[in-house]
């Protein structure tokens, strides 16, 4: 099994670190021809706007919603999430928009507001798990076919639809793999690996 | 549990692979916002037109970092003089994302820099070599970048910095235990941070590049040594062409192992800033050369 990173802008070494730890091979992606030699695909965080720019100046977000389309599972962390959201609260702009839900940037305010809390994940077993929120966006609303997996303060953090798997915070700064196995597992689920 | 110092070094790992440019209006934060950079740094006037004008340079009126803030929704940082905690206590208030704590303006404290462990919001240094990035770090610092020699757009002094930062990593961690407490000594760093570089081979926070950086080859020379992103002062908004400079340089910090994708994206910039050669400077004109 080999997983991507999207490698654009923001923390995708992290999110390799992290599969490292879990023996799975792992590569930044940059170009399109990497598409087709990944089994899964991690959209890490950074900044949206950047990471949405230059997904669009080298052309590569067509490429990439048919590939989820088509099945290949993807995982958005915190900008990743901003970046697979059918909708962003108060834009008329989206960048791939694939999942089911509405998503609010920056939505607990500038780095002051950036906290950590643990708290229960839904398939996540042997008890809470650590989240970190980088001036993070939350999920408003999602789609019928989204299950939600995860709330803060009655704010939705983690969601999956299908082969998309969203979250708000940064299980690759924490240590806790268990996310990145959540993952992994989909990405079994699919190809009987 | 994660303290607010990790949450702070977490910010600056979300700015990784990214451009920080130094913007003096809210127009010219709405095009690099658009040019894909990661984070703006407001500032009244930039390193270059300092260097020109003289003088004492400050901390940026409030009320024009606020306009910033509304302009654009990625992070805005702001600059402080060295050791004016004062500054740093307006810049929080006023809910800033970052304080750099700059040599770029004039120093305000001639022996202490701000004690930023007392702050809730991140704090960026310049750094020179190993010990210095480890003195800042030791006083809270979350994030280190290459002082370089800002308003140049003369890349020779950060690149210096950054080799000097890496071979004196390699050094430290090639050594034996027994030999680190004198290491400590020599570089006059905190024992622990040297002993985190023993043992991990890198800086326990990331470490951009900054000061003379002007085109996308720059930003890219930078990237291949090592550093985890860039920060473009005066070479932006003081070139012929701004909007396409900036976007170039972005995609130069992504695609920075790419020698055909950089060659096609240095092509027709329009003209790069005009710069002073470092070694023209006199010494007391050197602005690497302020805090220590």
């Amino acid at each position: 099994m080999k997983i991507g990173v999207l490698a654009m802008q923001g923390a995708f070494m992290e999110h390799i670190n992290a599969l490292k730890k879990l023996d799975v091979e792992a590569m930044s992606i940059r170009d399109e021809k990497d598409f087709d030699m990944i089994d899964g695909l991690i959209i890490p965080g950074g900044e949206s706007t950047a990471i949405g720019k230059l997904l669009t100046v080298f052309n590569l977000k067509e490429k990439l919603q048919n590939k989820i389309e088509q099945g290949l599972p993807v995982w958005g962390t915190c900008a990743g999430m901003i970046i697979l959201a059918k909708k962003i609260a108060g834009l008329d702009i989206t960048h791939i928009p694939v999942m089911d839900v509405e998503v609010v940037r920056n939505a607990y305010g500038r780095q002051l507001g950036s906290f950590a809390v643990n708290e229960e994940i839904r398939g996540i077993k042997n008890g809470p798990f650590p989240m970190v929120f980088i001036r993070a966006p939350y999920i408003k609303q999602v789609g019928g076919n989204v299950s939600i997996l995860a709330e803060v303060n009655g704010k939705i953090v983690a969601a999956r639809e299908k082969n998309m798997l969203v979250t708000s915070f940064h299980p690759e700064l924490t240590g806790d793999l268990r996310m990145h196995q959540f993952f992994i597992n989909m990405i079994k689920e699919k190809n009987q690996f | 549990m994660e303290t607010r110092y990790d949450l702070n070094k977490n910010l600056a790992q979300m700015l990784k692979g990214g451009v920080i440019m130094d913007v003096t209006n809210e127009e010219e934060a709405i095009i690099a916002e658009k040019a894909g950079a990661c984070a703006v740094m407001a500032l009244e006037r930039v390193p270059s037109d300092i260097r020109r004008d003289g003088g004492v340079a400050r901390m940026s009126d409030p009320k024009m970092i606020k306009n910033i803030q509304q302009a654009v929704s990625i992070p805005v940082m702001a600059k402080v003089r060295i050791g004016h905690f004062v500054e740093a206590q307006i810049l929080e208030a006023i809910e800033i994302d970052y304080i750099d704590e700059s040599e770029v303006l004039t120093p305000a404290d001639n022996v202490y820099h701000i004690d930023k462990r007392k702050f809730k919001v991140p704090f960026v240094c310049g750094a020179r070599n190993l010990g210095e990035a480890l003195r800042r770090i030791g006083e809270g610092a979350a994030m280190i970048r290459t002082k370089g020699e800002a308003g140049t757009g003369d890349v020779v002094e950060a690149v210096k910095h950054m080799r000097t930062v890496t071979s004196e990593m390699k050094k430290i961690a090639s050594m034996d235990e027994e030999e680190l407490m004198n290491a400590a000594k020599e570089l006059f760093a905190p024992y622990e941070l040297v002993k985190y570089v023993h043992e991990h081979k890198k800086l326990p926070v990331v470490n951009f590049a900054a000061g003379g950086i002007a085109t996308p080859a720059d930003a890219a020379l930078m990237m291949q040594l090592g550093c985890d992103g860039v920060f473009v002062g005066s070479g932006i908004f003081k070139s012929g062409n701004p909007q396409k400079r900036a976007e170039a340089i972005v995609k130069a910090v992504t695609y920075y192992n790419d020698p055909v994708m950089l060659a096609e994206l240095s092509e027709d910039l329009g003209e790069a800033m005009s710069g002073i050669s470092v070694q023209s400077l006199e010494e007391n004109n050197r602005l690497a050369d302020r805090g220590w």
